[in-house]
């Protein structure tokens, strides 16, 4: 049988989702289904000095009204930062409770206060109207850059400071500073981004007063997580009385990795009311209260000698985490952020000190890349216009710093354990006829167009791990994943990950993998998911980890099923264990023609006995059956790399900017499927290409969210876009069996970089993104009216 | 969304005896039900126009094309006799929102809720529109008022829109990024002895560039308004655009109209 790792299968879940037979959340409807809608603060900041819901609850269909003081009287607990970090003066971080109806303060638009369940969504909306809330309304505090010196939102932390960590040795990088010829500063905006999943996040709890059980459907990238939480923390039931399913899942991009106020308000109501409750954002729901992304305020400083060696690095960074800190928080702006300050260069002396503050805007989370985006796109810039002020090649400096010895121990955290960047970046290169662009520049002119070039060499560190690493530093779960490989007794076979699909193609993928280990056909193997009753525990899908854990967790699992063929094999065929030997699906005796399918080794695992005769297939001592599971914990994460390379031509007359030609070459160690990996970074890219030119999440002085649909905000569309380059190199991580790295985020990790240089070489200028048509024609105004007065 | 009776008119006469100060009429609804879906609007009665069979169509004649209020944007797109007569017309329908919008949407719709960046309102403008009303005949003119408002009365319909076949004529447009509305939207139609330039998107309704349409009426070349300067004065300004960046996008979008002409 031919591998099919390193195939183009075609998406095995795709006929279903593409032809309106998925089942999302939405979908599940229960006997006796009640609707929720939640009564959300107008106001980004405010006392709550009463909420009258007398009018509301006598409205037609309406069920139950609940407040925040009901949530309080149970004794449900808020929701709960999942990393703690502490300040560089060694104290921890600072957290203000987050009750999942708020009781005293509403601190952002879309913050929760009421819930109005009814036997209709329309019925429940109408009697929200009627929810009667009387606030004292406060001064907000909006701007990231000037939230450490506006009022004190919670008045157990000062400057709005959730904290102040450093990562790296201040003395170190003052020491390489002194010895520069040439210090680069930049001082740039990281903009805040809405995930915008494209299905919405919904919940429909049901609960069992026979069995005390809740089951709780939800669009979440981590069901088991979402399950633990909702017990442990919020004390909504105890774990074994909840169930959480997450069926099909139409994208998350970090914001559904973890449960929100609805998950816990629609399944301590459900509870309370003894039915069931069904919650669907609308889009507006979504833009207020998803978790948003980025909204960096930074400054950098890279000190290079004359001949473009880089001698240090710091990283000065405000991260704005909204209002509440939500359950990675804490982490995307510190561990996911710092320790890839530095990029893909040797560089003697850095640090990352980075403020978190509070603000009264939506919480800000993980969103695809998740601190990698930030910490690249500030170095990859700052290198860009070090080659400027140097008047060096964008290409030469970076390849005169790349390290070229692997493991290649990073200044900040990390040890590399695989890589060439140089074969990465000469591949782009090449790719992208980077030697050509001059005369693409000319022709771009003669239309009277400004053509520019960006490059962004990246690397980026996923698959967190190893689990007492990562809770030594304030982790507060583990980040393995378990695998159950389980043989049916007809030999097809399901296979349970701890993992989560919500367009990653794991149906497809993890069978391909399940294929080649067992020699049996992609077409009977199936993959579940998303079900806490069914399969073991496990952590989810998020920050590129699903294959190199979760997938190694499936390799080890077929490992122990093809270890325990083995035993029941040579008793069956009346050999050695030792001269068993399995390739393709067969167990064969060596040097003989006997030989036993594994689905002939299932079946006698399952039935074992022989009619007529009491005699057992089995090794004496050996159990029936034949289901493994594997708990795989990684000593490292992977590290995937590449070079991108952008061409843009901009109307200097009206400031539009396309991507003319996008160039991807990327190292993601073995691929299992090209497709697939294809289909991520295109995605990955177009994100980035978003935020480089359209996305910008935007709030007015009030607080108010002035960017709340698509009418306003903006999102990358198809004709937006160019034909995408994509290559390969390929250098296996070491980590994992496989030798797999993540792959779902390097796009929207290393596009920002490579699209924003490439307009400012176009423009001759600096500028922030997104890179608006026009921001960019006042920059070309601009340069329009100097040349003229020069003249 | 609350309730509302919805009737189905036979033909405008009951359309109209229908209507009151809480009612509103509906075609495509691409306006009017997003905006009571939102709780922006509430009406006791929707008159449903769609069926009222008198109120749709094309038809050319010698210097005119009339189009029937309820035509759909895919109709005039799509409409041969339009495309032959005013092709700038049918490539402006076909640049309306997107597929959803243009196979539902109506001209009638468009004119009688006068968005401010809508693209028809600029046709009506530039190509000397008569707009046919169940009462009178309205002159383009005098027909957008203001922002979202127009002369008609409660229970007057918009039957047919007459435009004048101009010689030459072009409409560009620079969309929203986000909503794909225009920003800016310039029509130029030269007709026998005048120009007109009508800009949508840029001030709070729809308006004829008068010092444009001189200086192209007295020489029909884009070099005749290169250092022109527009004041951005009482343009729209917000988060996508501000008024100089609007007054900016006029005079090159109305350039770009002219040289495609």
């Amino acid at each position: 049988m031919a591998s099919l790792v390193g195939s183009r299968v075609e998406r095995k879940e795709d006929k279903k989702l593409l032809t309106g037979r998925g089942k999302y959340t939405a979908d599940v409807n229960f006997v006796n289904q009640t609707f929720a809608y939640f009564v959300r603060s107008p106001h980004a900041r405010a006392q709550i000095k009463k909420v009258d819901t007398s009018k509301a609850l006598k409205a037609s269909g309406v069920v139950a009204v609940l407040t925040g003081a009901d949530i309080a009287n149970d004794k449900i607990g808020g929701l709960i930062a999942g990393w703690r970090i502490k300040s560089e003066d060694g104290s921890d971080m600072k957290v203000p409770a987050h009750p999942p109806l708020a009781n005293d303060t509403v601190n952002y638009v879309g913050d929760h206060v009421a819930v109005v369940i009814a036997e209709s969504l329309d019925e429940a909306r109408n009697a929200a109207e009627l929810v009667k809330v009387d606030y004292k309304i406060m001064k907000a505090v909006v701007s990231t850059k000037d939230a450490m010196n506006s009022d004190q939102i919670y008045k157990e932390i000062p400057k709005n400071l959730c904290f102040d960590w450093l990562l790296g040795d201040r003395a170190k990088v003052k020491e390489a500073f002194d010895k520069a010829d040439k210090i680069i500063k930049i001082d740039l905006i990281n903009n805040r981004l809405v995930p915008n999943a494209m299905e919405p996040r919904a919940a429909n709890a049901d609960y069992n007063p026979s069995t005390e059980e809740i089951t709780l459907y939800t669009t979440s990238q981590n069901p088991h997580l979402a399950r633990i939480i909702i017990s442990a923390f919020n004390g909504v039931a105890p774990e074994n009385k909840l169930r959480v399913i997450a069926p099909d899942v139409g994208g998350g991009f970090g914001s559904k990795i973890y449960p929100y106020a609805e998950e816990v308000v629609c399944s301590w109501a459900a509870k309370k009311i003894e039915r069931p409750i069904k919650w669907v954002a609308d889009r507006t729901e979504s833009f207020l209260s998803d978790c948003h992304g980025r909204d960096h305020v930074t400054h950098a400083e890279l000190a290079v000698k004359n001949d473009g060696t880089f001698l240090g690095f710091k990283n000065e960074t405000i991260a704005n985490i909204g209002a509440y800190a939500s359950v990675f928080a804490t982490v995307t702006p510190t561990y996911l952020f710092g320790p890839c300050a530095t990029g893909v260069y040797k560089m003697p002396a850095a640090y990352t000190n980075v403020k978190a503050v509070f603000t009264n805007t939506a919480p800000v989370d993980a969103y695809r890349g998740a601190g990698r985006p930030e910490a690249t796109y500030t170095i990859e810039t700052i290198v860009e216009k070090a080659a400027r002020e140097l008047g060096m090649d964008p290409a030469e400096i970076r390849m005169k710093n790349f390290p070229t010895q692997f493991p290649f121990q990073q200044t900040l955290v990390h040890s590399v354990d695989s890589g060439d960047y140089v074969a990465g970046l000469n591949k782009s290169m090449e790719v992208a006829d980077y030697k050509g662009f001059e005369k693409r520049k000319r022709e771009s002119e003669s239309k009277g167009k400004l053509r520019g070039i960006g490059l962004c060499s990246y690397f980026e560190a996923c698959g967190i791990a190893p689990s007492p690493v990562v809770m030594m530093l304030g982790c507060g779960i583990g980040l393995w994943e378990s695998a159950e490989v389980r043989f049916n007794p007809t030999g097809n076979v399901t296979v349970f990950t701890g993992s989560h699909s919500h367009g990653q193609g794991h149906d497809t993928t993890f069978a391909q993998i399940a294929a080649d280990q067992l020699g049996v056909p992609i077409e009977n193997i199936e993959i579940s998911h998303g079900d806490t009753d069914k399969g073991p525990f496990g952590y989810g899908t998020y920050g590129s980890r699903s294959l190199t854990v979760g997938g190694t967790a499936i390799v080890k699992a077929c490992e122990k099923i093809i270890a325990k063929g083995k035993r029941v094999a040579a008793k069956m065929l009346e050999a050695s264990e030792d001269d068993v030997e399995f390739s393709n699906g067969e167990f064969v005796v060596a040097k003989s023609n006997k030989k036993k399918t594994i689905g002939e080794i299932a079946f006698a695992c399952y039935l074992p006995g022989t009619y007529g005769e009491v005699k057992s297939p089995l090794p004496e001592g050996e159990e029936p059956g034949l289901k493994e599971t594997s708990f795989f914990d990684p000593v490292n994460f992977s590290f995937p790399a590449g070079s991108h390379i952008c061409e843009v031509e901009v109307d200097p007359e009206t400031g539009e900017t396309k991507v003319v030609k996008y160039t991807a070459v990327d190292d993601f160690g073995t691929i299992i499927n090209p497709l697939v990996v294809e289909g991520q970074v295109h995605g990955g890219v177009v994100q980035g290409i978003g935020q480089a030119l359209y996305e910008e999440c935007r709030y007015d002085n009030s607080g108010q969210l002035i960017t709340a649909s698509y009418m306003d905000y903006t999102m990358p569309r198809a004709d937006n876009l160019p034909e995408f380059k994509l290559d390969w190199t390929c250098t296996p991580s070491t980590t994992n069996p496989l030798g797999t790295k993540g792959c779902g985020e390097a796009g929207a990790i290393a596009a920002p970089a490579a699209v924003m240089n490439a307009v400012m070489n176009a423009i001759g200028a600096e500028i922030s993104m997104p890179a608006t048509a026009e921001k960019v024609w006042k920059v070309c105004n601009q340069n329009k009216k100097r040349n003229s007065e020069a003249a | 969304m609350k309730t509302f009776n919805y009737h189905s008119a036979k033909n405008v006469k009951e359309a109209s005896k229908l209507a009151s100060s809480n009612s509103v009429f509906l075609a495509g609804g691409m306006s009017t039900i997003p905006s009571m879906k939102l709780g922006f609007a509430n009406y006791r009665d929707i008159i449903d126009i769609k069926g009222i069979k008198s109120l749709s169509g094309i038809k050319v004649s010698g210097k005119t094309v009339k189009i029937g209020a309820t035509t759909k944007h895919v109709e005039v797109a799509n409409s041969k006799d339009v495309k032959k007569a005013i092709p700038s017309l049918a490539a402006l329908a076909e640049g309306i929102g997107d597929p959803q919008v243009r196979n539902r949407g109506t001209i009638g719709g468009s004119i009688a809720n006068n968005d401010p960046s809508a693209d028809y309102p600029s046709a009506c403008i530039a190509l000397n529109a008569v707009i046919h009303t169940n009462n009178r005949k309205i002159d383009a003119d005098k027909f957008f008022k203001s922002m979202f408002e127009t002369p008609l009365k409660s229970g007057e319909i918009i039957e047919v829109i007459e435009f004048a076949i101009p010689e030459k004529s072009n409409y560009q447009k620079y969309p929203n990024p986000a909503s794909r509305y225009a920003i800016v939207g310039v029509y130029v139609a030269k007709h026998k002895s005048s120009v007109n330039v009508a800009v949508t998107g840029a001030k709070s309704c729809v308006y004829n560039d008068k010092d444009l349409a001189k200086a192209l009426t007295s020489k029909f070349s884009s070099s005749s308004i290169d250092n022109f300067s527009i004041s951005s004065s009482g343009m729209n300004s917000d988060i996508h655009a501000s008024a100089e960046y609007r007054a900016n996008m006029i005079k090159v979008f109305a350039k770009k109209a002219v040289d495609a002409c």
